[in-house]
């Protein structure tokens, strides 16, 4: 059974304040039956050194990708993942981790794709968590495998691949990486050297707004009006743009997507997972360069 | 392959092999947890250190080669990143007073032999690698600049 939302006011403004908790509602609803936390992170054993009473770990590297071809899990994967974590199809899942949640909405827009019906995030993540002084603990739940059905993810609806990306051409993308990713000058993130692709720049015609800036100095979303003035003024986008946004392997761009469809409400939001490792070394693929968007190519049936 | 690694780092491998996959994140967090402080006369030189770029954290070491020709390394990484403090804290203890012939010897993909590709996964581990890399390096210069 679903668990009630929160309905704390600084939520309220959102869109779908239902996809969003605060630290204190959770502290509160800690153990509430049909609740399951989740903590997904960038470094694999950050979970083991304290994570949320009773959170469960979802590692984006060994859990949710495939370990041979450069793909997601599988709903037959995905199901055995989620039994051997107890959780169940109507559980309400609160996603939270490290780094402002980034892989926190990689998992949580991962878990979308396979329709999994209420997932939130912890507003502020885990360093918020623990600066507030709020319990952990090292102890890991065993919980009772759960029958989790197998459900074939849906590749369409909020994913896109870089066929989607041609054909897209003349409709808004956001590229979320930093300024220097984002111009040319550099093929990696800072402090992410060996994620690189062979050339530098950006798709054409893609605006840039680095993800972080949906993030205030607390490491929770920026209330509705910033956003708004953000990507809607700044970005040139509209509440029923037809939006794909791209970063480097697609984690950036999830927290991006979590934004624009559950806080600013658009509903043609997808996220290009190929992200710019794959359109970066495409043969004959259009590349800017520059600060400035440039120009869109024709669209590619 | 043995002959090839210090006792030391040897014996760290055989430890994590000896154990069941899912044990292994755990010795790795025992030695994130060892990885002690920097000494006083690096602690407060920083510019002593050489950031290693490759990893995803950031994390500082320095090579030290002392009179006796024995390597030392020292290395810092934040507590919020466990995953590289334990790397760095394998290859400190691993190479500790290692001659610098033998830290030389060691293969440049040993942290694949550790056992911790499927729970680790590759990519993490090749910010090893990169600590590695530069460890041997910094010791080719020690001894270049001192002969």
């Amino acid at each position: 059974m679903p668990v009630a939302h929160d309905p704390d006011p600084r939520l309220a403004a959102f869109a779908h304040p239902e996809r969003l908790v605060t630290t204190e509602w959770l502290a509160e609803h800690l153990g509430d039956e049909g609740l399951v936390v989740i903590e997904s992170d960038e470094d694999v054993l950050l979970y083991e050194t304290g994570h949320i009473p009773g959170a469960v770990k979802l590692d984006w590297h060994v859990d949710l990708n495939d370990p041979v071809r450069r793909d997601f899990v599988d709903g037959e994967q995905f199901a055995k993942l989620m039994s051997e974590r107890g959780i169940a199809r109507d559980d309400t899942l609160v996603i939270y981790g490290d780094r402002n949640n980034w892989w926190a909405a990689y998992a949580l827009w991962l878990a979308t794709l396979f329709g999994h019906e209420d997932v939130r995030l912890l507003d502020g993540g885990r360093d918020r968590w623990i600066a507030e002084g709020r319990r952990i603990t090292t102890e890991v739940p065993v919980p009772p495998p759960t029958e989790y059905p197998v459900v074939e993810r849906d590749d369409r609806t909020y994913r896109a691949f870089r066929d989607d990306v041609a054909a897209h051409f003349g409709s808004p993308l956001v590229d979320v990486r930093s300024p220097q990713e984002y111009s040319g000058e550099r093929t990696t993130a800072p402090d992410y050297p060996e994620e690189g692709a062979l050339r530098a720049g950006h798709i054409p015609s893609a605006r840039s707004v680095p993800w972080g800036k949906a993030v205030a100095e607390d490491g929770t979303f920026r209330p509705r009006a910033e956003l708004e003035a953000l990507y809607f003024d700044g970005a040139g986008l509209a509440p029923d743009s037809d939006v794909i946004a791209y970063c480097r392997i697609g984690e950036r761009s999830s927290h991006t997507w979590f934004t624009l469809t559950h806080l600013l409400g658009l509903e043609h939001v997808r996220n290009y997972d190929g992200s710019w490792t794959e359109w970066g070394s495409l043969v004959g693929a259009p590349v800017a360069l520059g600060e400035e968007p440039g120009d869109a190519p024709a669209p590619r049936a | 392959m043995t002959a090839t690694l210090p006792a030391a780092f040897a014996e760290i491998r055989d430890d994590f092999l000896a154990l069941p996959e899912r044990e292994r994140l755990t010795l790795l967090l025992e030695f994130a947890n060892e990885l002690p402080d920097l000494p006083a006369r690096y602690a407060d030189h920083p510019d002593l250190l050489e950031r290693v770029v490759e990893c995803q954290s950031p994390v500082y070491l320095f090579t030290e080669v002392d009179e006796a020709g024995l390597v030392h390394l020292h290395a810092t990484a934040p507590r919020e990143a466990p995953t590289t403090r334990g790397f760095a804290s394998i290859l400190a203890q691993g190479v500790e007073g290692a001659s610098v012939e033998e830290l030389l010897a060691i293969p440049e993909d040993v942290p694949f032999d550790l056992g911790l590709t499927k729970v680790v996964s590759p990519l993490r581990l090749r910010g090893m690698v990169g600590m590695l890399g530069r460890t041997k390096r910094q010791a080719r210069e020690r001894v270049a600049t001192s002969s």
